[in-house]
Order: C-alpha cells, then sequence, then structure tokens
C-alpha cells in the first residue's frame, strides 16, 4: 500500500494544495514554533529544570496538520508526546511546561479548550475520545472527538475496544494514530503481525487511511476528510501516518540501543519542516529574513512560557488535599492536620 | 561474591535462573534487545536469545495473560512490567485468573509465575510512575507479595520466587535500585518467603516497614538514637503472607509500634500490621500504634511529592509520639 501524499520530499505538489499560502505560512510558523519549544525543553531537561520529558522531533506535521482540520472547539485527547498537538488546539505551552516541571497545575488548560491533560498510560485515552464525542451527540451538538496515539498504543487491549465501540455506536471519533517506527525500543514490526496498522480499521467497521505523516498536506486532507465523516453522522475513521521519532523514546532513555544512525539520518532527510520550506519557497510564499524573524519570535514566545511557569510558586504542602474531590472529605482533613503537625519530608 | 546493587542482585538471579532452568522465560516490554528501561535484564537477550528473553507488544494483560497459559503448561515465566502503574491492565488476569487456577481446578492447575513490577516514588518521576499500591495486591488471595531492600535479599527472594509452586508478585523499590551496594554469593541461594527480618536491633520501639521505607525508617533509627531512644528495625520482605509471628514477636518485646509504608493510608499494609498487633499483643502495647504512610491522595508530582512520601521527619516525629504516650 502506498501512503496518501501532496508534497513531495523536494517540496513539489502532486494534485491542489489544501490550504492556501497565507495558511501554509502560518501552518509553517506553528511547525516552527513546536520545534522551538522542543529543542528548549530538552535543553532545561539537561539543566534539571524539567522532569523526563519526550520529544516530538520529526512528528510535526502529523501533530499541525491533524490538528489544522479540527474546529476549535473540538475535543483531542493525547498522549506525553504530543505537546505541539495540544498546544495548536489551544493548550498554553506554559501549562504543558508545568506539567513536565512536576506541578498539577499543567494539567489544566483554558476553560474553553477542549483538550484533557496528556494520557501517560498507554492505550486508555483512545476509548475516552470515543465519549467525549458519544456525548456531544447525544447533547445534540456536532462536535467531535480526535485521539492521538502511538503505534505501540494498538497492541493494547482498550484499543480494541475503542475501535469497536466507535464502529458499533458510530461515534465522531478520528483515531489518529502517529506510527513513528517504534515504541521504546520495539519496532512497529513486534507490534503487530499485520503489513499495516490501517489494516485492522476493517474489522471495527470503518475506513482505515495511510497517509504520509511528515507531510502537512496530506494530514490536512485526510484529517479533513475524517472530520467531515464524523461531523456529518457518519462515524469514525482510523488514519495511520507514517512518521518517525528523531529523538530517542524519552530523555532518560538511549536509542542507540535499538536503532542504527543510518536509519535516523534518512528520516532526517525526510524532514516535515524542511519539505514545507521548499514548497514555500518554489511558490515564492518564503525569504530568509520571514523565516529569521520568525523563529526568533518563536523563541521568543517559548521563552515567555518558560519565564510565566517559573514563576509559578510550587504548591503549599496542604494543597494535595485540595484537589482530591470538590470538597475535601474527612480523612482529607485529618491528613492535612497531620502534616501541618509533623511537616513534609525532605 | 560480588559486589553489586539491588538491580544487579536481580539480573544475576535471573541469569541463574535462565541458565540453571530451561523452562524459564522471561516476557515484557523492552527487556531484550535494549534490557529493560531499568537495565534489570541488561545483557540476558543477548546471551539467551530472543525465545527465552521476549520482548513483548505493549499489552500487560497479554502478557501477564499468556504468562498464565505459559505456567499451566509447564514453562515457569518472569514477567516484568514496566512500573507498577502500569499493571492495572493486566489485574484482571491476576485477580481473576492467576491467583485462582489451583481453587477453582481443585489443584488439577497451577501458575508458578513471577511478575516483577518496581514500584514506588521519591525520584520526582512523572505520574504514575511512581505508585504503591502494593496493598491491592496483597489484598488479592492466591497471590503471594514480597519486597526486597536489599541487593542480598533481592536475588535470594527473586530465586525462591521462581522455585515457587505459586504466583508471586516481586516489587521492586525503584529508589533503592542503585542506591546500595552489598557483597553478594555467586552462586544461587535462597531467602525464604513469608519471612521477616530485623535490620536493627532496639528496645523501645519497634518500626516496621519494607521496600525504600526500610532505609527511611533506618535513617530515623540512626537520628533517634542521639535522643536516646532505642529503635528496633524490622524489614516485612512479605506482604503476603505476613510474618504475624515476627510482628506479634516485636510488638510484645518493645510495646510500642509504628508502621511505615509509602502508600496510601486507608486500607493499606500498615493498617494490617496495626490490626495483627491488636489482635495478638495489645495487652505489651504502651502506645497507641502509629501508621506514617503516603496519603490517601495519587502521589503528587515532583515538585510537592516530598510532602506525601514519609522520611525522616514523620518517622521521628511518630515514634516521638509513641515514646510520650
Ligand atoms: C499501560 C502502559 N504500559 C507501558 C507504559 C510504558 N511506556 C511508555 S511509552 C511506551 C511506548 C509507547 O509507544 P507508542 O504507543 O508507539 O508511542 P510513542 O512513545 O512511540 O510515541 C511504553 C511501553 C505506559 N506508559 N503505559
Amino acid at each position: 500500500m502506498e501512503p496518501i501524499r501532496l508534497l513531495e520530499v523536494d517540496g513539489t505538489l502532486r494534485g491542489d494544495p489544501p490550504v492556501d499560502l497565507d495558511e501554509t505560512r502560518r501552518l509553517f510558523t506553528a511547525m516552527v514554533t513546536a520545534r522551538a519549544y522542543d529543542s528548549k525543553c530538552n535543553a532545561m531537561q539537561v539543566q534539571g529544570r524539567l522532569a523526563t520529558y519526550a520529544s516530538f522531533e520529526g512528528q510535526e506535521a502529523a501533530q499541525i496538520g491533524s490538528i489544522a482540520a479540527l474546529r476549535n472547539d473540538d475535543w483531542v485527547v493525547a498522549t506525553y508526546r504530543d505537546a505541539a498537538a495540544m498546544w495548536f488546539q489551544g493548550y498554553l505551552w506554559a501549562n504543558l511546561l508545568l506539567g513536565r516541571m512536576g506541578d498539577e497545575r499543567g494539567g489544566a488548560p483554558p476553560e474553553d479548550v477542549n483538550v484533557l491533560p496528556p494520557s501517560i498510560t498507554v492505550g486508555a485515552h483512545m476509548i475516552h475520545a470515543v465519549g467525549l464525542g458519544w456525548a456531544e451527540s447525544l447533547q445534540g451538538s456536532d462536535r467531535i472527538a480526535m485521539a492521538l496515539f502511538g503505534d505501540g498504543a494498538t497492541s493494547e487491549g482498550d484499543f480494541h475496544e475503542a475501535m469497536n465501540f466507535a464502529g458499533v455506536f458510530s461515534t465522531p471519533t478520528v483515531f489518529l494514530c502517529q506510527n513513528n517506527g517504534f515504541a521504546i525500543s520495539m519496532p512497529r514490526q513486534r507490534q503487530t503481525a499485520a503489513e499495516w496498522l490501517t489494516n485492522k480499521a476493517i474489522g471495527y467497521g470503518m475506513p482505515g487511511v495511510l497517509v504520509d505523516g511528515n507531510d502537512l498536506f496530506a494530514m490536512i486532507g485526510v484529517t479533513r476528510d475524517a472530520v467531515g465523516r464524523a461531523r456529518a453522522g457518519d462515524g469514525p475513521t482510523f488514519i495511520e501516518a507514517l512518521t518517525f521519532r528523531v529523538g530517542p523514546h524519552t530523555t532518560t532513555d538511549d536509542a542507540a540501543r535499538y536503532r542504527s544512525d543510518d536509519l535516523v539520518e534518512e528520516w532526517r532527510r525526510r524532514d516535515p519542516i524542511d519539505r514545507v520550506r521548499l514548497y514555500l519557497q518554489r511558490s515564492g510564499g518564503w525569504d530568509e529574513a520571514w523565516e529569521t524573524e520568525l523563529a526568533e519570535s518563536a523563541r521568543g514566545a517559548i521563552e515567555e512560557a518558560v519565564t510565566a511557569a517559573e514563576s509559578v510558586d510550587p504548591f503549599e504542602p496542604g494543597a494535595i488535599f485540595d484537589r482530591m474531590y470538590s470538597t475535601p472529605t474527612s480523612a482529607m482533613d485529618r491528613q492535612r492536620a497531620a502534616l501541618r503537625r509533623d511537616g513534609g519530608d525532605d | 561474591m560480588t559486589e553489586l546493587n539491588l538491580a544487579q542482585a536481580i539480573n544475576s538471579a535471573l541469569d541463574l535462573a535462565l541458565a540453571n532452568d530451561q523452562r524459564v522465560v522471561l516476557l515484557g516490554e523492552d527487556i531484550g534487545v535494549t534490557g529493560g528501561v531499568f537495565r534489570v535484564t541488561d545483557g540476558l537477550y543477548q546471551r539467551y536469545g530472543g525465545d527465552r528473553v521476549i520482548d513483548a507488544p505493549v499489552a500487560e494483560s497479554g502478557i501477564v495473560g499468556a504468562a498464565f497459559g505459559m505456567a499451566i503448561a509447564g514453562i515457569r515465566p518472569i514477567v516484568e512490567i514496566q512500573f507498577l502503574g502500569f499493571a492495572y491492565p493486566a489485574y484482571d488476569q491476576i485477580v481473576s485468573h492467576v491467583g485462582r487456577i489451583r481453587n477453582r481446578s481443585n489443584h488439577r492447575f497451577s501458575a508458578p509465575l513471577v511478575i516483577r513490577i518496581p514500584y514506588g516514588g521519591g525520584i520526582g518521576a512523572a505520574e504514575h510512575h511512581s505508585e504503591s499500591s502494593e496493598a491491592i495486591f496483597a489484598h488479592t488471595p492466591g497471590i503471594k507479595v514480597v519486597v526486597p531492600s536489599t541487593p542480598y535479599d533481592a536475588k535470594g527472594m527473586l530465586l525462591a520466587a521462581i522455585a515457587d509452586p505459586d504466583p508471586v508478585v516481586f516489587l521492586e523499590p525503584i529508589r533503592l535500585y542503585r542506591a546500595v551496594k552489598q557483597d553478594v554469593p555467586d552462586d544461587e541461594y535462597l531467602v525464604p518467603l513469608g519471612v521477616a527480618t530485623t535490620v536493627r536491633e532496639g528496645t523501645d520501639v519497634s518500626l516496621f516497614s519494607y521496600g525504600s521505607m526500610v532505609r527511611e525508617s533506618r535513617r530515623a533509627a540512626e537520628a533517634l538514637s542521639g535522643e536516646g531512644v532505642s529503635v528496633e528495625v524490622i524489614d516485612l520482605r512479605s506482604l503476603a503472607p505476613l510474618d504475624e509471628e515476627a510482628i506479634v514477636a516485636a510488638a510484645r518485646r518493645t510495646g510500642r509500634a509504628v508502621v511505615v509504608t509509602e502508600s496510601p493510608r486507608t486500607a493499606g499494609m500498615a493498617s494490617e500490621v496495626a490490626a495483627v498487633v491488636q489482635e495478638r499483643a495489645l495487652y505489651s502495647l504502651l502506645a497507641p500504634v502509629e501508621r506514617v504512610t503516603g496519603w490517601d491522595t495519587v502521589v503528587p508530582l515532583k515538585r510537592t511529592e516530598h510532602h506525601h512520601v514519609p522520611g525522616l521527619k514523620r518517622i521521628s516525629a511518630a515514634v516521638r509520639r509513641v515514646m510520650e504516650a
């Protein structure tokens, strides 16, 4: 099977672009901003300012392109590796950073943003997207829900239950699988004996679409179709976006143990941002001064978010008892008193 | 003898088990090529091959369910779950099948498998990576639950777990994986399951704990000796079965009991130990039993985790209270 592709690696276009030049420039800027966030996080982790970080470098087109096809009130449930997608749907960089600093306020996006905190348990959140979209249709709304997950997540039993529910109840759900080649050390071939993950869709009675996940335009196109079907009441779609995690699994991972530098280099040559730059250059939508300036302001925006996140004081010790229930229970009150009496530990 | 840390001691036990018993296989996520996320299985895939050190898909229920079937049919599987917070998808297999097959088949079938799971907090990890829900497993009939706190015990207890005819959940304190080194015999030896051990003698108070809380309890005991309080520290090592005789004997000896766990307080192991003391040593007690535990909250993230996981301050405060009572 050939993945759907609209932009060749050299930036030439096959067919019509799904968005105009202005929008392409906006999405290019978003991808550059996301990458600036990613490299800032890697640097901060090394400095001890962030806990473990999971880089999404190389997956910017899959994340920005798919979100570009959503309405800004649609639901998104995603993973620890999907900060670019979450941000583009309205989550704040500062919140994402706070989460990585180890602060629960990182899990709270602005009121009007329908994005759940990132799922860290692999596979559990896909069925949540089913419930979210289902609730919208039960309430007469045409909001849809999109779940982002990796190739490894398709091995969990919950994947089956999510796909099955979505098919049976024809829920407005988009399943976006970023097949980035590996689940920690395990190559995709070790997750399923199927040739493509899209093969699974047929078993659940929904369309499965294979797409070049490093192609911004193709990502917009296939997600738009899936979103259109969902919004029209025609049910779920499974998308397999072929992409690659250029960095290690997380900052604690040593990727040299399980994959070659050559493979990484091969994928770097298919970089999703370079591809759009080449397209913009061919279309007369790019000049060096423009990119220098946008890269500068992207870094500025990320620095601002870092300052905002780092200026948030840690919670008071007793705050851990305030988050568990709408109103603290008597046990919470007793335990808060005990913590006050004995102090927290070092 | 070789000086090993806890992770290396477990590796050494797995190595011996694989070498000495062809029925032993390892099954888990990223345990092969890359040696496990904590490198506990480092080198074993290279030594024994992918048919015996098996990299599994990301599917905890599948891993435990398959291991259960293997165990019934004559294989001796040793499962690794990456973190305790990721064992929950497998819980149905454990509670509904692994812990029950001997009973429901009236001994016709049994499932001698070991489920190794890193657990516990105190290292500022991401959410779900610091769980201490051992009580859930101790509460599950038909399985044994053990927790080593030293390299020597880790190797001997793991070999005992592998030899055990029943399923064992083997919890490994993440915080202690590389904390200390100890001389560990190179050959096979067994540390029997179900037996607590006294790791520090004392006459005024008995501190009961396990896993990484043993180290915190010892710290507190040392500090309190400066205040003239003689504290005994008992490493329970086995949560199911619990060594009731050791608990009762200690409580009768000192008359004061403090139980330290990092798990949530309600219905936790500290409550169980307190109940045993109350049932069998009440009239020897000079003070109410104190529980020093994590709170009934999820483990807070890095910035405030230290308000949750007990350490020197909270343990010492509890000991002073039982001394003053
Ligand atoms: C239920 C569960 N099991 C195991 C893990 C440990 N773990 C974290 S990420 C990961 C691999 C996931 O791979 P994939 O779904 O392909 O996503 P990627 O990390 O490649 O983006 C594993 C096994 C987890 N977080 N949750």
